[in-house]
């Protein structure tokens, strides 16, 4: 186990630096000066550029960056320039990170209701009801969603608020219109993986025993089914937290969406190389959580070979 | 009973004819697996909406009399109507043929990133997975941490540095989707490298080529036409996605995503125009998730006796 | 000899599959009975339907695409095929017990063998959960398993497959069911693991009085273990009889062909061995008469025509062979019939 959490915590280490390289110099190699917009002179122009140290050669740069980020220093964003990158992070992170969690909750969850129904009335009305949900889902991508969702339970019929985020009634649609791609694949996936399972020989065995089949189910099936579910889990989480940027639109919600985009308009050098390489940490540590817990629940792992 | 009579228990013996036969219909992997994806009805719907697609999106443009960029300014967010069969857009662009050049942008760059990744992925896993050694090792380390970084942050980033465009767009969603299709090939020619029918070949002194094209690849290529079938929905769903947000195709041109953003202004008041390229979008993806479902259904081996 | 009771009769038994081709009938009217405290082997080839019979007992097979076209099961007396889910799950595991061919697989990896031991208990009166510990322990050790506390607390992956077979062993007999049923326990071992199983089994039904029926292709292991043994082919019962009769005075060619294709103690130097040519018959399309037919030595025209009748040759001994007819010419295989010509 010790040897396991080793061997993924040293991956997650080198894929944060590889990251953080790729991205510095794909974002030097962007078209476009950061300072070039008419407002600033010339002067003031190449005074921020010194200040930010684009005068240098592009290596330095490099170790500079890098230096600063192991001190958790992202550095002055150039739009807002008397706020450090650090801190719009911190004001618009916590609105990205409750949308998203509260997602993957209710995609998780009922994701895997649904694949355990279809997988244990196979053949039937039920599992057909349920397979369409999933293939309906997965064929509706979150933004779409998030618009059908605001017109018809927003516009038409004013059931729900489409926009802001005062309370906890405004984090309805948007966590429904993210969840509803991720619960399909979920439960898809955990169908499959439940009809797997079934073929297996140990619930005949199980079968033998004379046990009924709800311990047969849950005992034997879905412990063992949940399994390539958990292996997935890592990616399905990236795409929940990166969907968060065009729901937060869509519903005018404050969270780091916003930010990106018009640091993305802006060439805001500063905020774009600032929140992409905080966002691919913060998704690799998910990913690498969820290794370990798949490394704790399945005991091949756990204990290892004899 | 028929009588018995003592001509009847003469001993003949054997009948070498008859030992070995078999009766059960014989079925060739691609027989077999064509038979069990024609069964499958909600694939078949799927493959016909898909060439039904492709069709119109290569001729309705052509036969159309309204040009992609020609504007009407009398019929400006018009519903759809005899003269406009899908209505137009905010300048009195008319929808059909919009949609259907959208199309052949849309749905020629899932197929292209689909199969150019597809392909890259397919022989550098196949490589690493066969020769193994030095070289498995190095790139499977280089894999395994670019898997970990999530690949729309790097897409957007190319993107930012390309600019927008058709091209653009296909190398960016080709700088990372190419390592899902590389990983999974390998582990799978890793697992059918230790076969035992990989062994007798080898054996018998057939070289490497050959076994990689007369055995490894027909194994895995009921598998890979699946991981195809269900890339390009996500392809087109990239698409669409960073067209919605900015980065994409660059109008005048259009693609279904550009055609989703500029609907989606006018949710309230005209929401035609965010509906109908949404709907095709959906459509196409479900019906191609219909039919990758049905191809994997079909060349699955476990599945065989249970319809 | 004392007339002991039947534990298990089959009559008349017929289960078929749906497949894409059409219906496939594995069960061909298979007749047999298992007395109280006897080991009754089942030998044949692979696809002669003996693991299929043997998962019928207990109706393991999945249920589509498998289907009962008729007959009987009695087990004490009462018919399987007609108890309720309820009734039949008293029955698995607590009076009847199964054994799986492959250990490897046949284990629930992420569960600890202790409790799957235990889980044989749940919903069974007569037992307090205290007590259901100690019977698991107590049949670890009964079935061979050493330093059990610690192996009560281990995953199935810790284990070799020795040691899974044995745990296997214990779940089928923990509750003491008066019968067990072993599909092919030793297949996947090697022979001297195999040894010590087959001991063990012996050992069990001296102790425990259990019956046992044996399910091989091994005639090694009929000869070690079984009391009487019946031949399967094609889905059907060709002979039947005591393993001695079976060895020493074959009645069916399909049996004779058998014994000769194994290496003896006794086989010359040099000598070949004779396999029995050709393949066993499609089940698709069923042969009308005997279905050893097409591949027998002492094939005649009546063979291919007609299903052959069953004849009695002593108490235990029966084969279902047109070469035992009155009409049949003089050979090796016919025996005296004590009641000629009689069928069952």
């Amino acid at each position: 186990m010790l040897k396991y959490v080793t061997k993924r915590v040293v991956a997650a280490i080198l894929t944060v630096f590889a990251l953080v390289t790729i991205v510095f110099f794909l974002v030097r190699l962007m078209p476009g000066e950061p300072f070039t917009s008419a407002k600033l002179t010339k002067e003031v122009a190449e005074n921020m550029n010194s200040y930010y140290g684009f005068d240098k050669p592009i290596l330095e740069q490099y170790f500079t960056y890098m230096g600063n980020l192991l001190h958790g220093n992202f550095g002055y964003s150039m739009k807002y320039t008397n706020k450090t990158v650090n801190y719009i992070i911190g004001q618009t992170f916590p609105f990205s990170a409750d949308l998203g969690i509260r997602a993957l909750c209710l995609a998780v969850s009922l994701g895997l209701v649904l694949g355990i129904i279809a997988a244990r009335n196979r053949g039937k009305k039920l599992d057909f009801a349920c397979v369409l949900i999933a293939i309906v889902g997965t064929s509706i991508p979150d933004f779409i969603m998030g618009a059908l969702l605001q017109y018809f339970f927003g516009i038409k019929w004013g059931l729900l608020p489409v926009a802001k985020y005062l309370g906890i009634e405004y984090t309805i649609l948007p966590a429904c219109a993210l969840a509803f791609y991720t619960l399909a694949s979920v439960s898809r996936i955990m169908r499959s993986s439940m009809l797997e399972v079934t073929s297996q020989d140990y619930i005949k065995t199980a079968r033998s025993k004379g046990l009924s089949e709800l311990r047969i189910t849950c005992k034997h099936q879905i412990r063992n089914a949940i399994m390539p579910v958990m292996t997935v889990l890592g990616p399905t989480v990236a795409s929940v937290l990166t969907g968060t940027f065009v729901i937060e639109a869509i519903f005018a919600i404050p969270g780091m969406g916003k930010y990106y985009v018009e640091s993305v308009n802006n060439n805001d050098y500063a905020m774009i190389l600032g929140m992409t390489v905080f966002y691919g940490c913060f998704l690799v540590l998910c990913n690498l959580i969820v290794d370990i817990l798949y490394g704790v629940a399945d005991p091949r792992v756990r204990i290892g070979k004899r | 009973m028929a009588e018995l009579n003592k001509d009847m228990f003469v001993i003949k013996g054997k009948n070498t004819m008859k030992m070995e036969s078999i009766s059960r219909p014989s079925l060739s992997f691609w027989q077999d697996a064509w038979r069990r994806l024609r069964k499958n009805r909600a694939a078949f719907v799927g493959l016909c909406i898909i060439v039904l697609y492709a069709l119109l999106a290569v001729f309705a443009p052509m036969f159309s009399k309204y040009g992609f960029s020609d504007m009407d300014t009398a019929a400006m967010h018009a519903g759809p109507s005899a003269a406009h069969w899908l209505g137009c857009d905010a300048t009195g662009r008319d929808q059909w043929v919009r949609i259907w050049m959208g199309a052949r942008t849309s749905l020629a760059i899932g197929l292209f990133s689909a199969f150019i990744n597809m392909c890259v992925g397919a022989v550098i896993g196949g490589l690493c997975g066969y020769y193994g050694g030095k070289l498995d090792m190095i790139m499977m380390r280089v894999v395994d941490i670019l898997y970990g970084i999530p690949s729309l942050i790097i897409t957007i980033l190319v993107m930012l540095v390309l600019g927008k465009g058709v091209a653009p767009l296909i190398i960016a969603l080709c700088v990372v989707g190419w390592i899902g299709t590389c990983r999974f090939v390998r582990g799978e020619v890793y697992r059918l490298k230790e076969q035992d029918f990989v062994m007798a070949a080898k054996v018998l002194g057939i070289p490497d080529f050959i076994i990689i094209i007369r055995h490894i690849i027909p194994n895995i290529l009921g598998m890979l036409v699946t991981n195809l079938c269900m890339a390009i929905p996500g392809a087109i769903f990239q698409e669409a996605f960073l067209s919605y947000i900015g980065l994409g195709i660059a109008p005048p041109n259009c693609s279904w995503g550009v055609l989703a953003k500029e609907g989606i202004q006018y949710l309230r008041i005209h929401p035609h125009e965010i509906i109908i390229p949404a709907f095709f979008i959906c459509t196409t993806m479900l019906a191609l998730n219909l039919l990758g479902d049905g191809m994997r259904d079909a060349v699955d081996p476990k599945l065989r006796g249970t319809e | 000899m004392a007339e002991k009771e039947n534990i298990l009769e089959l009559k008349n038994v017929v289960y078929s599959f749906h497949t894409y081709g059409g219906e496939v009938k594995a069960v061909r009217d298979v007749s047999f009975e298992v007395r109280k405290g006897e080991i009754l082997g089942i030998v044949g080839e692979s696809g002669c339907g003996k693991s299929v019979t043997a998962q019928c007992i207990l109706r393991l097979n999945p249920e589509p695409p498998g289907f009962f076209g008729g007959g009987e099961i009695l087990f004490k007396g009462r018919d399987i095929l007609k108890m309720s889910n309820k009734e039949i799950r008293k029955v698995r595991g607590g009076e009847i017990g199964f054994v799986f061919q492959d250990p490897m697989t046949s284990l629930n990896p992420t569960m600890r063998v202790g409790a799957q031991i235990e889980e044989v208990f749940l919903g069974r009166t007569g037992v307090t959960k205290k007590e259901v510990k100690n019977r698991a322990l107590e049949i670890m050790k009964l079935v061979g398993i050493s330093d059990v506390e610690k192996r009560y607390r281990q995953y199935p992956h810790e284990l070799s497959g020795g040691m899974k077979q044995r745990i296997m062993i214990a779940i089928a007999l923990v509750s003491r069911p008066s019968l067990i049923i072993c599909d092919e326990p030793t297949t996947s071992l090697d022979v001297t693991i195999e040894a010590q199983i087959l001991d063990l089994l012996l050992e069990l039904r001296e102790k425990l009085g259990t019956s046992i029926i044996m399910i091989t292709h091994d005639l090694g292991v009929i000869a070690r273990l079984c009391d009487r043994v019946i031949v399967m082919y094609g889905g059907k019962v060709v002979e039947r009889g005591t393993a001695d009769e079976l060895f020493y005075d074959t009645a069916h060619p399909y049996t004779k062909g058998l014994m000769n294709s194994i290496a003896k103690l006794d086989t010359a130097k040099g000598e070949k061995l004779q396999p029995i040519e050709g393949t066993p018959p499609d089940l698709f399309s069923p042969p009308v008469g005997c279905p050893f037919a097409a591949r027998c030595d002492y094939c005649m025209d009546v063979c291919n025509e007609m299903p052959p009748e069953v004849y009695q040759l002593t108490d235990e001994h029966a084969t279902c062979c047109w070469l035992q007819h009155e009409m049949a010419p003089d050979n090796d295989m016919k025996k005296k019939p004590e009641k000629k010509g009689e069928v069952r």
